[in-house]
């Protein structure tokens, strides 16, 4: 599998790109992988649903959808397409250190 | 934002929602499509089981970053009116795919087994079919077509009815979702829709 190198962090990856080791995300790498996808800073908005993510994940083993960050996490659709725009869902998944998620809803 | 480092994978955030460019055209014949992907949405049944695959795709879509354009006509103006949008109804009848996944519990084999026509013309079957399939999709958290479209419009779907179908029904604007951003003609969609993937439900 492919091994991404930056800032000291080394990380095994997909052949997508996402990380491959749930253990391998951490908040000082999330900050670093947002800077290569366009979101300058993370605020703490941004940090409540990629908390959520993982937390959420720990539990069920998958990534959460967009729906299932509202339903459960209780987070706002619109203002996440906004604070991850683009590719909201896989973003999230991405700087959360997770696969992107299956889910079609 | 800062630059990739060399060597360094990362998923495709933005490229792939970038329609492939045309190849230069040698002989200055038109090229193909070249711009944003964009996809449009033409829902024109109102089936509950025909409802979804047009909310699922558009949501799918807007989640991609596509811009993203359904256009309701004929039956599907039943999806984004709010008189009838929570009562969508699911019949067996015309529909020789029925199976019930339950059945197999019985004898294993029967949930593959093509439910009888005649099944769906007893009186209240078409009830309890719709409220099997609402529940089926309660249970893996989709939501009912009313939450659906506001989930679409969170997402910045843009949704439009139908002009001729909306007066041949006499329907009111004040019944639509609010997500509807108007009542367009035929023409008006053609117009929006250059250059989309276009998909006829």
């Amino acid at each position: 599998m492919p091994i991404n190198t930056i800032d000291g962090h080394t990380f095994t990856v997909n052949d997508e790109g996402f990380l491959t080791d749930r253990a391998g995300g951490s908040e000082d790498l999330a900050a670093i992988l947002a800077d290569l996808i366009g979101i300058d800073d993370l605020t703490e908005q941004h940090w409540a649903p990629l908390r959520f993510m993982r937390t959420d994940s720990a539990t069920t083993g998958v990534t959460p959808t967009l729906r299932r960050m509202q339903t459960v996490g209780g987070f706002d659709i619109k203002e996440l397409f906004l604070l991850f725009p683009g590719k909201p869902a896989k973003k999230l998944a991405y700087l959360a250190g997770l696969p992107k998620p299956v889910g079609c809803v | 934002m800062r630059a990739i480092p060399d060597g360094f994978l990362i998923p495709d955030f933005g490229g792939a929602s970038q329609a492939p460019a045309a190849a230069a055209s040698t002989d200055g014949a038109p090229t193909a499509y070249a711009g944003p992907r964009k996809m449009a949405l033409i829902c024109s049944k109102g089936n509950l089981d025909m409802a979804y695959p047009g909310l699922i795709l558009g949501n799918a879509a807007a989640g991609e970053g596509i811009e993203t354009h359904i256009f309701f006509t004929f039956w599907g103006l039943d999806i984004i009116n709010k008189k009838t949008n929570d009562k969508l109804k699911f019949t067996m009848l015309g529909n020789t795919a029925m199976h019930m996944a339950e059945l197999g519990y019985l004898r294993p084999g029967l949930e593959h087994v093509s439910m009888p026509q005649a099944m769906g013309q007893l009186p209240g079957m078409t009830a309890i079919a719709t409220r099997m399939m609402k529940k089926q999709m309660a249970d893996l958290d989709i939501p009912d077509v009313p939450e659906f479209l506001d989930l679409l419009q969170a997402a910045g779907v843009h949704m439009y009815a139908c002009r001729l179908s909306f007066d041949m029904m006499k329907l009111l604007e004040a019944d639509l979702h609010p997500g509807v951003e108007g009542v367009i003609s035929a023409a008006d969609f053609i117009e929006i829709s250059a250059g989309a993937q276009t998909i006829f439900i």
